[in-house]
């Protein structure tokens, strides 16, 4: 495959993303209100997005597969636990991290 | 009065867990690509001008096989779809961003959008602009991925620690921003709805498919619930 081929891919990936962080901006984001509608579900969609998010991030565990599931599952409770104690995400995320990754080498 | 070197430091403090995260996803993607025989230039490029980690790993795979650009935008459309619900979550609060904001909108990524989303403007000391900070976190984060890229590709069959698993730390940076959500808000409907729905969608349409169904259903399930006053007059946010 010839670079000039290669060089369009990424143009059109960056482009694509472009448009796909920019569009609700260029509806919504002019210097006029932006709809109520909008603004509601800005206020309302982060709460549910990082659920989604953290879904995402786990799409791929198994729960048979002990080996997936335990490092997963270990993880996230001591993130979570650590954060809801503390309320600090670096402690908790590195902590959280450790436990999987020991936990995914030894399994 | 804007203090600069506040802002900056407030930011930084903040952006030590993507840090750490796209640091290390960033050399992943280097030495993929490197193996793929596109040395540093080429992740530089597409760390820069696309920023998108999950779509960049996609891309490897495009770029090797020698994809169409048919194929390459309607991989990116899939792949990033998820990226227009961030932006709709942020056009009422990057309205007051003044020059920053194209570049706000250019480099809002899921780790960038977790920190932006819920910022607690009382909490900052006096002289933090929230859209200079803003501005530095996006940019301190772009440039964590594009450095890890670039290491990756240079070093990357000198690199002999084993990294496996260290990509969690995206994945504990989510929950550590949903707990603290949790417990910052009183109504916990849409967090539910958020972790219901994605559920049901992961098992009906699989882990490849079930994002965009996913976001259709959330924007669905809020709206009906507003109609029917789950969330009381004031919204979850208060």
């Amino acid at each position: 495959m010839n670079n000039m081929h290669a060089i369009a891919m990424i143009l059109v990936a960056g482009l694509v993303t472009v448009f796909l962080r920019s569009a609700p901006f260029l509806l919504w984001g002019g210097e006029k209100k932006t709809p109520e509608f909008i603004v509601w579900l800005g206020n309302m969609l982060p709460y549910a997005i990082m659920a989604m998010l953290v879904v995402y991030c786990l799409r791929n565990t198994s729960l048979t597969e002990m080996s997936s599931l335990i490092p997963a599952a270990a993880g996230v409770g001591v993130t979570a636990g650590i954060q809801a104690w503390k309320r600090n995400s670096v402690y908790s995320i590195l902590a959280g991290t450790i436990v999987y990754m020991v936990l995914i080498q030894i399994m | 009065m804007y203090n600069r070197r506040l802002t900056m430091r407030r930011a930084f403090v903040a952006s030590i867990p993507v840090m750490a995260g796209y640091i290390v996803l960033g050399i992943g993607f280097g030495i993929l690509l490197n193996s793929r025989g596109y040395g540093l230039i080429w992740a530089f490029a597409m760390s820069t001008i696309i920023f998108a980690g999950s779509l960049q790993y996609v891309a490897v795979d495009l770029l090797a096989g020698g994809a169409s650009l048919i194929t390459t935008a309607l991989t990116s459309l899939m792949v990033n779809a998820r990226h227009l619900f961030y932006a709709v979550a942020m056009v009422d609060t990057y309205k007051k961003a003044g020059r920053e904001k194209p570049y706000l909108i250019y480099a809002l990524t899921d780790e960038t959008y977790s920190l932006v989303c819920t910022i607690d403007t009382d909490e900052f000391p006096e002289g933090v602009d929230k859209m200079k900070y803003c501005f530095w976190l996006t940019l301190m984060n772009q440039s964590y991925w594009v450095l890890g890229s670039c290491l990756g590709s240079a070093l990357g069959s000198v690199l002999s620690f084993d990294f496996a698993g260290i990509d969690f730390a995206m994945t504990a940076l989510f929950v550590a921003v949903f707990v603290e959500q949790w417990i910052s808000s009183k109504n916990h409907a849409c967090a539910i709805t958020g972790i219901v729905v994605s559920l049901i969608c992961l098992a009906l349409f699989g882990p490849d498919n079930f994002l965009i169904p996913t976001m259709i259903l959330i924007t669905t399930a809020l709206v009906v619930e507003q109609k029917l006053g789950v969330f009381g007059r004031e919204g979850a946010d208060e």
